[in-house]
């Protein structure tokens, strides 16, 4: 066997399709590790996939500083990505993020769990919009 | 292990004058293990000529279906074994998230298909979900993993006694692959198909036709050969024949392939009647 682990092959196909969507998807496995996001998450996260690569989850659940609407920083366990994992349930958050180009922005979030067959968690999905309502 | 083709084409058996050198069986491969047990991977047409076969000493055999597509499991209903009473057969195929097995081979194993019943046979007939991780049979350890091609697939990889054979007759390699073959963590099947001593592997198409079919669940032939070399396979035998290409386009195709610079694997056409040992 090679030392190369093969991503499921749920986790392959979201990648595909989020890579052919016109909204921003971010890809996380059963530990919070992002595996992937699309070009759309790219322009709102201030940085390109392939500049970043696959990141743990210690690192991209504060480097894009989250915050509440009160400007109070949210720990890793209140985003809806680690919601979504953690409780295996859809979660959803109005959030501000500082994207490593500098900008702060308002984004709304809306995770849920990748659940494969035979009782498999594949990790979890979020998509956010940019909000700029405010 | 010792391994036979039993039928290699694709989609729709293909008989004829001008299919008859590689076969038009659809897909069945026979696999013997040392003390002599009996995989069968794939019900297809040829499974027919496989099951006359069979000596009475097999007490049990085991058919693992990479899925429910009728190119898979039309032979099903012409296996002799499943005509003999006491004969112990279990077939595998992957696990649906609403049906079980004997309602979903019940689709086809049932008037107006076919006129017997599943539960008329007369075998001692054991179904069963294959698991989506490693599993025994016998000496046989085996591996079931999805696959990327349209409804629940699975291909498998088995291993006896440090050899490895790995199956994936019905593969979309390209698909899912962001950018295939660069990234062997992205492409579906790699797992399966790393380091093994033979791969049979879906070359249904050329680049022609696979523009026209993207999504149908095949590979081409180029594709199977980068993903061989990737995945770093000792032969590769290609596959899951389209039924409209004849001998003479399969030998052109093969040529082709074969001239391909410093293939880092043995290039070997799947064959009707064809046998390997491992």
């Amino acid at each position: 066997m090679s030392a190369v682990a093969q991503k499921p092959l749920e986790i392959i196909l979201m990648r595909q399709l989020a890579s052919y969507l016109a909204m921003p998807i971010f890809l996380v496995d059963p530990r919070g590790d992002m595996l992937f996001y699309n070009e759309r998450a790219e322009a709102i996260l201030g940085t390109r996939y392939d500049e970043t690569g696959e990141m743990p989850l210690e690192e991209w659940s504060t480097v894009f500083a989250p915050t509440d609407e009160d400007g109070l920083p949210l720990p890793a366990r209140m985003l809806p990505l680690t919601i979504a994992l953690n409780e295996r349930r859809a979660s959803h958050r109005v959030l501000w993020i500082r994207g490593l180009d500098g900008v702060s922005r308002r984004i709304g979030v809306t995770a849920f769990p990748l659940e494969g067959q035979s009782g498999r968690h594949l990790g979890a999905v979020a998509i956010f919009w940019e909000d700029e309502t405010q | 292990m010792n391994i036979t083709l039993w039928g290699t084409r694709g989609s729709l058996a293909a008989p004829g004058p001008e299919t008859v050198r590689y076969g038009g069986n659809t897909a069945c491969v026979e696999v013997r293990g040392g003390d002599d047990s009996l995989l069968i991977l794939d019900a297809g047409t040829g499974i027919r000529r496989l099951g006359g076969t069979v000596e009475s000493e097999v007490r049990r055999i085991d058919v693992l279906l990479t899925h429910l597509h009728m190119d898979h499991i039309q032979g099903l209903g012409f296996f002799t074994p499943l005509d003999q009473p006491g004969r112990d057969v279990h077939i595998w195929a992957p696990p649906s998230t609403t049906l079980d097995l004997r309602r979903r081979l019940s689709r086809y194993l049932s008037p107006p298909l076919f006129p017997v019943r599943i539960r008329e046979l007369p075998c001692r007939l054991t179904l069963h979900d294959a698991p989506l991780e490693r599993f025994r049979i016998g000496r046989f350890e085996i591996e079931a993993s999805l696959v990327c091609h349209p409804g629940s697939t699975v291909g498998y990889r088995i291993g006896e006694d440090g050899t490895t054979l790995a199956y994936l007759p019905d593969h979309e390699l390209a698909l899912g692959a962001a950018s295939f073959p660069a990234e062997p963590d992205w492409t579906s099947g790699f797992e399966l198909a790393s380091g093994a001593d033979l791969l049979i592997h879906d070359a249904q198409y050329t680049e022609v036709e696979y523009r026209q079919r993207v999504g149908w669940g095949h590979s081409t032939i180029d594709q199977a050969l980068h993903f061989a070399a990737t995945a770093g396979v000792k032969r590769l035998v290609t596959f899951h024949h389209d039924p409209g290409h004849s001998d003479a386009m399969l030998d052109r195709l093969t040529e082709e392939a074969s001239r391909a610079c410093g293939l880092p694997f043995e290039l070997i056409p799947g064959t009707e009647g064809l046998g390997f040992e491992l």
